[in-house]
């Protein structure tokens, strides 16, 4: 397999007149954490569902895993966690992230270890017998990313998953998130709004601006692995949160 | 329990008030008979109150009320796999449950006879609607993002069917059940009032009102209510064991 | 997203107008000895074809005296006449006992439970009892057939404007509270207001049941006028034409009623720059 997860040539997306994306280069490397950051309306979740084959492009090529999306949806090549934890209220936490395994069809058994495992791995083991409404929002948030890895995939899209919750609970998910993508092989595509966020997970950001949706700049961190909150009161990360600044700004994204 | 007490206390004093008022004003029994003449009535001819109600309630309102549900939901999951086709039925469908539907009986008579296939005919007529257009709703309640999520899992039509839509609309049939329980029951009494074989709770009405036994005529309503309770209890109890919350 | 919706409304009529045609050539082709034609112009169908209906329907409107026994506009005017009696009087009763369950805690805990369980009781099955009682006090004709559709009506009122009296939140209501606004204050700035959305609802089901109510009203009573009589009549003497007319003004009324009230949701729609 290639080492390119994403790649993105001259992408556009258009709704009736509205340019969501326009002319989008990018190239996600395997084991990427990729950032999306960008204004409202700059077109970063349309890229995301571009790349989840849950839109359609109008104009340009992309391939995710070296074949078109279809094919990689098809193929259950990624995990996608949404804006909200889309729980289904009439299934407990476990049959929750078992609902993916069910629908490729694996044995009870083997849909039990792995739900398991992956709420191990989210730290919700203790509540795979409640029910979604029992559990606060960042552990409902938690649930539906073990969903999203439940199926072993490479590549995990999320879609400004912590957006809805408090900053207290977003940082201990942020942690878990860079420890989860540390201990393993997975190539991340992460939308966010928030600057800080952006530079404390990724190992890539690329800024957006909107109308019509572009990449403004691309920008590489150089911010350690296994980098911990504290890293957010050193000056590498405000120099970084300070380049993404500037080049949100150069997108006219302010105002 | 005191939150029962309450209209507990309050149905046991207009029973009181209703026996005092009859008595003590000597209120004449065709107008208002009495809460003890009433239940006279009621545990006087116990065969044909059974017969009465075998008629009515198990055949024409339950075998009608099953047939009406049944096709309502089956039509339902047709119509919703064309956006378009739900566009023009459910409009009319909502439409036609405000239509007065009962009025059907005597054709349904012409159709299939007096006995109660004619009247299970009208009760599947009449709770079709509301099944329908309450699946279809039901079907159409799943949210956008659990609608991607089954997409992005390459979940198949069935899938999307079994695992999402059709637990998200449970909800909306235990809803439609609820509005068609009292309906069917409505229907199957009126629509006995267009001709029938000599038994059934709505002959039984309209022949001892026709008497003037007001008597017996507010025991049979009395049994009628109970049906139409009972059913709705018991769906309700059905509804609490079943449902989620969100 | 809006999209237009007359275009499929006209297919799926179309779609049941064909099954309707179909259904009626198979249902009348015994009856008619295997001639297609024929089974689309008998006199006694078992199912008489749209057309049919429709030539029925206008031969006892516009081809009759509107005071005519035999035109189908004395008889609709006769079932309206009780069942906008009944309609106003059941919203009257409906609204005010809302209003009263509402700021009267002890009636909203001692009598909600029996209205709400009075819904499960099918009110129809009254309609004999109502029409004797009436009689034996001598009352007859209009009076025991608008209280029949008015027994109807009140329900859903009651239970919709109440649910609506009370929908206004917390905060809402702390606002007002802030304000020191009496009782008749909250009422009409707030409670009122916000039940108009829970309203409309009602006021469609009470008007479709007045509907219903007037017509199976007519029922016991052996009336010789209104659309149930009609109905009745027809029954009696095989003649599917003039029930399935009858049926198709009665459906008209109906519709009439409902349309009356979307039309009055419309304008206070409008009047709230659009939403309810």
């Amino acid at each position: 397999m290639s080492d390119t997860t994403v790649e993105a040539r001259g992408l556009d997306l258009v709704f009736g007149d509205v340019a969501a994306l326009s002319e989008i280069d990018l190239t996600v490397a395997r084991g990427d954490f990729v950032s999306l950051i960008g204004p409202s309306g700059c077109g970063k979740t349309s890229l995301l569902r571009v790349v989840a084959d849950l839109a359609q492009p109008t104009g340009g090529t992309i391939l995710v895993n070296g074949t078109t999306p279809h094919a990689a949806r098809l193929a259950r090549a990624y995990g996608y966690v949404f804006q909200a934890p889309a729980l289904l209220p009439w299934r407990t936490v476990e049959r929750n992230v078992t609902l993916p395994l069910e629908i490729i069809g694996l044995p009870k058994d083997e849909r039990r270890a792995r739900a398991c495992q992956q709420l191990e791995s989210v730290g919700l083991a203790a509540f795979a017998r409640k029910f979604p409404w029992q559990l606060s929002g960042g552990m409902q948030q938690r649930a539906s990313i073990a969903r999203a890895l439940s199926l072993q995939p490479s590549l995990l899209l999320m879609d400004e998953p912590f957006g809805a919750l408090d900053e207290i609970t977003r940082d201990g998910l942020n942690l878990r998130l860079l420890r989860l993508w540390e201990a393993t092989n997975l190539t991340v595509l992460f939308v966010t709004h928030s600057i800080e966020e952006a530079a404390f997970l990724s190992s890539r950001i690329v800024v957006m601006s909107a109308r019509p949706g572009r990449i403004v700049e691309v920008i590489e961190s150089d911010l350690p692995r296994g980098r911990d909150l504290d890293i957010r009161d050193d000056a590498s990360f405000h120099a970084l949160a300070h380049r993404v600044r500037t080049a949100l700004r150069a997108g006219h994204s302010y105002g | 329990m005191t939150r029962n007490a309450l209209p507990l206390l309050f149905g046991v004093a207009v029973l009181l008030l209703w026996q005092a008022a009859v008595v003590g004003f000597d209120i004449p029994r065709i107008l208002l008979p009495a809460p003890t003449e009433i239940f006279a009535a009621l545990i006087a001819d116990p065969s044909t109150l059974f017969a009465d109600l075998n008629q009515t309630f198990f055949h024409s309102t339950l075998i009608g009320l099953g047939i009406g549900c049944a096709s309502g939901f089956g039509a339902a999951l047709l119509v919703d796999r064309s956006p378009f086709l739900r566009r023009g039925f459910v409009p009319l469908a909502s439409l036609a449950g405000a239509l007065p539907i009962v009025g059907i009986a005597p054709i349904a008579v012409m159709w299939f006879g007096f006995d109660w296939p004619s009247k299970a005919a009208v009760v599947a007529a009449l709770t079709f609607f509301p099944s329908f257009v309450h699946t279809v709703a039901g079907l159409e309640s799943v949210g956008a993002l659990e609608r991607d999520l089954m997409v992005s899992l390459a979940a198949s039509r069935g899938q999307m069917l079994r695992k999402l839509q059709l637990p998200a609309s449970l909800p909306f049939l235990f809803a439609a059940l609820k509005v068609n329980s009292v309906l069917a029951l409505t229907g199957a009494v009126v629509a006995e009032f267009f001709g029938t074989p000599t038994v059934g709770m709505g002959f039984r009405i309209a022949t001892e009102a026709a008497r003037m036994n007001i008597d017996r005529v507010w025991a049979m309503i009395f049994v009628v209510a109970l049906c139409g309770s009972g059913s709705y209890a018991i769906i309700a109890l059905a509804e609490r064991r079943l449902a989620y919350r969100s | 997203m809006k999209e237009s919706r007359a275009l499929p409304i006209a297919v799926a009529l179309a779609i049941l107008l064909l099954l309707w045609y179909a259904a009626a050539v198979a249902l009348n082709w015994t009856q008619a000895n295997g001639d297609l034609l024929a089974t689309m112009s008998l006199a006694k169908p078992l199912l008489p074809a749209p057309h049919q209906i429709a030539v029925e329907f206008w031969n006892s409107t516009a081809g009759q005296r509107i005071d005519s026994k035999r035109s189908l506009i004395f008889h609709a005017a006769v079932t309206a006449s009780s069942m906008l009696a009944g309609f106003a009087l059941g919203v009257a009763i409906g609204l005010l006992l809302a209003i009263l369950l509402v700021h009267v805690r002890v009636l909203d805990r001692a009598l909600l439970p029996w209205i709400v369980a009075s819904q499960t009781v099918p009110i129809l099955a009254l309609a004999p009892m109502i029409v004797v009682v009436f009689g034996a006090a001598g009352l007859t004709g209009l009076v025991p057939k608008a209280v029949i559709s008015a027994y109807l009506s009140f329900f859903p009122v009651v239970i919709g404007v109440a649910k609506g009296l009370r929908a206004p939140d917390r905060l809402q209501l702390d606002l007002l509270h802030t304000y020191d606004a009496g009782r008749r204050r909250v009422f009409t700035v707030l409670r009122w207001p916000s039940a108009m959305r829970f309203l409309f609802p009602s006021l469609k089901v009470a008007i479709a049941a007045a509907t219903v109510g007037a017509i199976v009203a007519e029922l016991p009573t052996g009336a010789e006028s209104g659309l149930g009589a009609r109905l009745l009549a027809g029954s009696y003497y095989g003649q599917t034409l003039q029930i399935w007319a009858a049926l198709a003004m009665a459906s008209l009324l109906a519709a009439s009623g409902v349309g009356a009230v979307v039309l009055l949701e419309r304008l206070v729609i409008r009047a709230r720059g659009g939403r309810l």
